[in-house]
């Protein structure tokens, strides 16, 4: 065994390279390394792999949802102010129509109450008119009546014909009423 | 770099965050440590780099593992350690790190050769030799098991095939093990600058 170790050793003292390790020792190690390049591969990296995508697939989602809330918030504010625009100008548009519909309703009762004054006006004439006719219809018969009567005491002479009678008091009328237009005409 | 980080840039981020969250702001503090962050980062990813070619077939030597690389980190670490002392408090520095207060005056016959020593030529020192050493051990280790695969499957033959199952499979656990020494070396390194620069930068120590 001594010598075989010699010899082993001797073979290997042959022509030493400074720069390139020794055969035995690159293959044995290139052996261990391949085993655990093997091992790192196929059952370490996986998990890592997985936790560094995670890593990365929290941060982007964290980001991504800092923008969200961000776009979020902006539209808010944008639909709050909207809303508000929106509202001042409704509030705008029903003060208008408020004072549109105030000046309108008071125009409505001006002419409404001008139309009744007119309509009671009316009335009193007309009440008025009639009034003064029955009186004038009236008195134009007990004027007649008085009249004969008085006429009849005078001239001693009794007008006792109806018909003759009342003859005679619509022609004393006429003149009156004749009379009356003249001076109505001055 | 993206806002959204994909599988690259999370595992960037997240080296570079463990380096500034764990080993610079949890010594020197957010304010400090955003000064001397770039140096301790760059320490920690070369050392780091450098350490896990020591598993790579066909380089089979960490960068680490020779004195020179070791040596001109711990010769940065030792230059930025003093610069941060000298920068806070001039030539104070000195004068707290050898002779600190609190101590009778004539126990400085003692104290001062003990913390001139630690301070500026031990740390250097065993911050390269730290890591060297452990380099060589891991590098020694890996070769011994697969020399002794190679012999037993090869050379001596028969039974002793089954010896190098064995010291296979030890060298299997020993590629494991550099991966995690080769980190645990990166995050010593880099610690120990940075409680070196607080140190230095800490008034009275």
């Amino acid at each position: 065994m001594l010598s075989a170790i010699l010899t082993a050793v001797a073979e290997t003292k042959a022509a030493p390279n400074p720069l390139l390790p020794e055969s035995y020792d690159i293959i044995w190690s290139a052996v261990c390394f391949a085993i655990i390049l093997f091992v790192f591969w196929r059952k370490f990296l996986p998990s890592v792999k997985k936790t560094l995508d995670a890593r990365s697939e929290a941060i982007e989602g964290g980001i991504k949802k800092a923008e969200i809330a961000q776009a979020e918030a902006a539209a808010a504010l944008s639909q709050y102010k909207d809303q508000l625009a929106e509202g001042r100008a409704e509030a705008a548009k029903i003060r208008d129509q408020a004072r549109a519909d105030g000046t309108r309703i008071l125009a409505e009762l001006k002419e409404q109450a001008a139309i009744e004054a007119a309509r009671i006006t009316s009335n009193a004439q007309a009440t008025i008119e009639a009034e003064r006719q029955g009186a004038l219809i009236s008195l134009r018969a007990e004027v007649g009546s008085l009249a004969i009567d008085l006429a009849s005491g005078v001239i001693g002479q009794s007008l006792s014909d109806d018909k003759r009678a009342s003859t005679l008091v619509d022609q004393f009328l006429a003149e009156l009423e004749t009379d009356d237009k003249a001076k109505a005409g001055l | 770099m993206k806002m959204i980080p994909g599988r690259g840039q999370s595992i960037i981020e997240s080296i570079l965050g463990f380096v500034q969250s764990n080993i610079v702001e949890g010594n020197l503090g957010k304010k400090e440590g955003a000064r001397f962050l770039p140096v301790i980062t760059a320490i920690f990813i070369t050392v780091l780099g450098m350490n896990v070619t020591g598993i790579v077939p066909g380089i089979n030597l960490t960068g680490t593992s020779v004195i020179g690389l070791p040596l001109v980190l711990a010769l940065v670490a030792y230059v930025t350690f003093i610069y941060a002392g000298v920068k806070k408090s001039g030539g104070g520095f000195f004068k707290s790190a050898l002779f600190p207060s609190g101590v009778p005056a004539a126990l400085y016959v003692i104290v001062t050769p003990i913390e001139f020593l630690s301070t500026f030529i031990l740390r250097p020192v065993t911050l390269a030799l730290r890591l060297l050493m452990n380099m060589i051990a891991g590098h020694m280790l890996l070769v011994l098991c697969f020399s002794a695969t190679q012999f037993f499957f090869f050379s001596a033959g028969g039974f002793f095939a089954l010896f190098g199952v064995g010291t296979l499979a030890f060298g299997f656990i020993f590629t494991i093990f550099e991966i995690l020494v080769a980190v645990l070396q990166a995050y010593v390194f880099a610690f120990l600058t940075a409680a070196y620069i607080q140190l230095a930068l800490a008034e009275d120590h």
